[in-house]
């Protein structure tokens, strides 16, 4: 187990904001803590490093209590804060062989990591570009890239795509997922469920302060969606393609939509749906599986505690 | 953040990282601007009270064993002499170089990814204290020897080794004083998130000491010891009183402790100010050694302080959260 938590606890005066937190992540997954904004999930991340102290509840980071031993789990543990920021009077460089000096890296060892993060990052070339000139993206990179320099065993990332346009967010995402590969354990927060839910092996969603649903996405989307499987086609012409595919044994619901019609089945029947569609004398243009959205998840599970209550 | 009341034992050094952090903050000293500011004030300041108070020299004393000191302490209207220039800008560089320390780190959000490295809060607050008393010390010593170059060049007469020690006694009250000013910027940079908060807060601590101090310690004395006309000690009492009232205050410290240091005739120090302190030579000399006793319950003083308001600012930032 690399993070464990039992009964965390942080409230701020009379505001609980995290309560009761029990959080196990294993080795080389990557976990996303996901919820809307103020449900505590940066306060939990300060309290997995150490850097506020919990009200109750226990700890431990690599085994390490982040309240006692904050030196040997800040070396092993990497940490991109929501709003990133550095030294704009300085460059790229200077900013990270600063915090190669904070880790107390030999000089020469620095150096090497700093060029290989850089070349990773895509920095390479503006490395010795002051800091103040960087966009977003560049800065999101660069702080990424500080993480890497100390060669972490935890990688730990708040809102990583916060303010970035969607291309750079998929691209960033994407080095975020290349570090399983290294057996780097990822542990992420974000409100924007939808945008990484694909990358996260497990989520954890937050709902004012407690964990409410835990688990993998497809597992989460069965219990709550209750294990609907989201087909959309589009076919032309679509008149009389709604009430064949309504009959149907594993088509619960047919709904039209735009130019097509979105299906609700217990199975993936799309070969079923194609054959029907042609038998029908329509031309089939598109048939995919939706995904389920973690967010219609989220959505769903709080209508029903609403209802339920 | 709540303090655990479980005694707690931290791992490691406090001062892991301390000298990474001081470097750092030595270099961004050196190469800011406020730097280059504050060097064309100091050239010319310096070239200034110099320049004046061989001016004065020459015409008054020729055969001085002091000559030295006499230059530091002299002054021609309108330029002051160059101890009453530095006791006025020190602390104003003080403010300058600290009143952002802490809340430059928020708002320019690089405190939460500072505190994630391996480093306690200490080394970041001590590393930032030393290098602007380094800062200081290295501007002190610059001036020192611009001082002495010119004093050479304008009287041609070497200082002798007493007066060297004695110079060098003098630059250390003087960052003790300045040390304190640091450590009231270290404050305000903990307490106010706004940089220009913090600084106007610093100034307005500098402005009631420089101004206002003299005439409350006045109020507070005549409070404490009323004068009575038909009893001759309450005088002394109230002297007195004005006395410890007007030591609270680091400028009367810093002033009573060069006024020792550099004027070896004074014998006693009483609430002199610093503009009683370019006259002739009261007495005979006292030996280096004796002044610096004199001298020394000030430097203590003053060292006092600027440890008190340093462990302020240390136990206030310790109780702040990281995030802005
Ligand atoms: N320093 C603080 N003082 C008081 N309340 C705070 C403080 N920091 C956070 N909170 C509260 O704690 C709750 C959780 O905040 P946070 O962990 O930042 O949520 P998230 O990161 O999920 O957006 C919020 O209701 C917020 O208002
Ligand atoms: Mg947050």
């Amino acid at each position: 187990m690399v993070i464990e938590t039992q009964g965390l606890t942080k409230r701020y005066g009379r505001v609980v904001a995290v309560e009761g937190l029990e959080l196990r992540i294993e080795v080389g997954e990557v976990y996303g803590l996901l919820g809307p904004n103020g449900s505590g999930k940066t306060t939990t991340i300060l309290m997995l490093l150490g850097l506020t102290e919990p009200s109750a509840g226990q700890v431990r980071v690599l085994g390490l209590d982040p309240v006692r031993e904050p030196l040997s789990l800040k070396r092993q543990v990497g940490y991109l804060p929501d709003s990133v920021g550095f030294y704009g009077e300085m460059t790229a460089w200077e900013n990270l062989s600063y915090i190669a000096r904070l880790n107390g890296l030999p000089p020469a060892l620095a150096k090497a990591r700093m060029e290989r993060v850089l070349e990773r990052m895509g920095l390479a070339e503006v490395a010795h570009r002051p800091v103040g000139a960087f966009s977003r993206g560049m800065r999101q990179r660069l702080g990424l890239a500080e993480v890497l320099l100390k060669e972490p065993k935890v990688v730990i990332l708040d809102e990583p795509t916060l303010g970035l346009d969607p291309e750079a967010a998929q691209e960033f995402l994407k080095m975020i997922q290349s570090l399983k590969s290294e057996g780097i354990t990822v542990l992420l927060s974000s409100h924007l469920l939808h945008q990484v839910q694909a990358i996260c092996d497990r989520v954890g969603l937050f709902h004012k302060g407690k964990l409410v649903l835990e688990g993998r996405v497809e597992e989460l989307a069965q219990r709550v969606l209750g294990g609907a499987y989201r087909i959309r086609l589009e076919a032309t012409p679509l008149n009389g393609l709604a009430e064949r595919l309504q009959a149907l044994p594993e088509v619960s619901r047919v709904q039209a939509e735009g130019q097509g019609l979105r299906l609700e089945a217990t199975q993936d029947i799309r070969p079923q749906v194609a054959k029907a569609v042609l038998e029908a004398g329509a031309a089939l243009q598109s048939l995919v599986l939706e995904q389920p959205s973690l967010d219609e998840v989220y959505a769903r599970y709080f209508q029903e505690v609403r209802h339920a209550a | 953040m709540q303090r655990s009341s479980a005694p707690r034992r931290r791992e490691g050094s406090p001062w892991t990282g301390l000298w990474a952090v001081f470097f750092k903050e030595m270099a961004d000293h050196l190469s800011s601007t406020r730097m280059r500011i504050l060097e064309v004030l100091i050239l010319l300041s310096a070239v200034g009270a110099v320049y004046a108070g061989a001016q004065t020299l020459r015409q008054t004393i020729s055969e001085d064993p002091f000559l030295l000191l006499r230059v530091f302490t002299a002054a021609q209207d309108p330029l002051p002499s160059f101890v009453a220039f530095l006791s006025f800008f020190l602390p104003l560089a003080a403010i300058a170089l600290g009143f952002d320390a802490i809340n430059g780190e928020y708002s320019r959000n690089t405190l939460s990814r500072i505190l994630a490295q391996p480093i306690y809060r200490d080394a970041l607050l001590w590393g930032k204290f030393l290098a602007g008393l380094a800062t200081i010390a290295l501007i002190l010593l610059a001036l020192f020897l611009l001082v002495v170059g010119l004093s050479l060049i304008f009287l041609g007469v070497p200082p002798s080794s007493e007066e060297v020690a004695r110079a060098l006694l003098f630059l250390l009250a003087t960052l003790a004083y300045t040390g304190v000013w640091l450590g009231i910027a270290l404050v305000t940079s903990v307490l106010f998130r706004s940089a220009a908060t913090s600084a106007l807060a610093a100034i307005a601590v500098w402005l009631f000491f420089a101004l206002f101090w003299g005439i409350i310690a006045q109020l507070l004395a005549q409070a404490v010891a009323p004068f009575d006309p038909f009893n001759p000690e309450s005088e002394l009492r109230q002297t007195e009183a004005l006395l410890a009232f007007s030591r609270l205050s680091p400028n009367t410290l810093y002033a009573e402790a060069i006024q020792a240091l550099l004027n070896p005739g004074v014998r006693s120090l009483g609430p002199v100010l610093i503009s009683q302190l370019e006259g002739a030579l009261l007495g005979s000399p006292l030996p280096l050694g004796q002044s610096f006793l004199l001298a020394w319950p000030q430097l203590t003083g003053l060292i006092a302080l600027t440890i008190g308001l340093f462990a302020v600012a240390y136990v206030l930032f310790q109780r702040r959260e990281v995030r802005a």
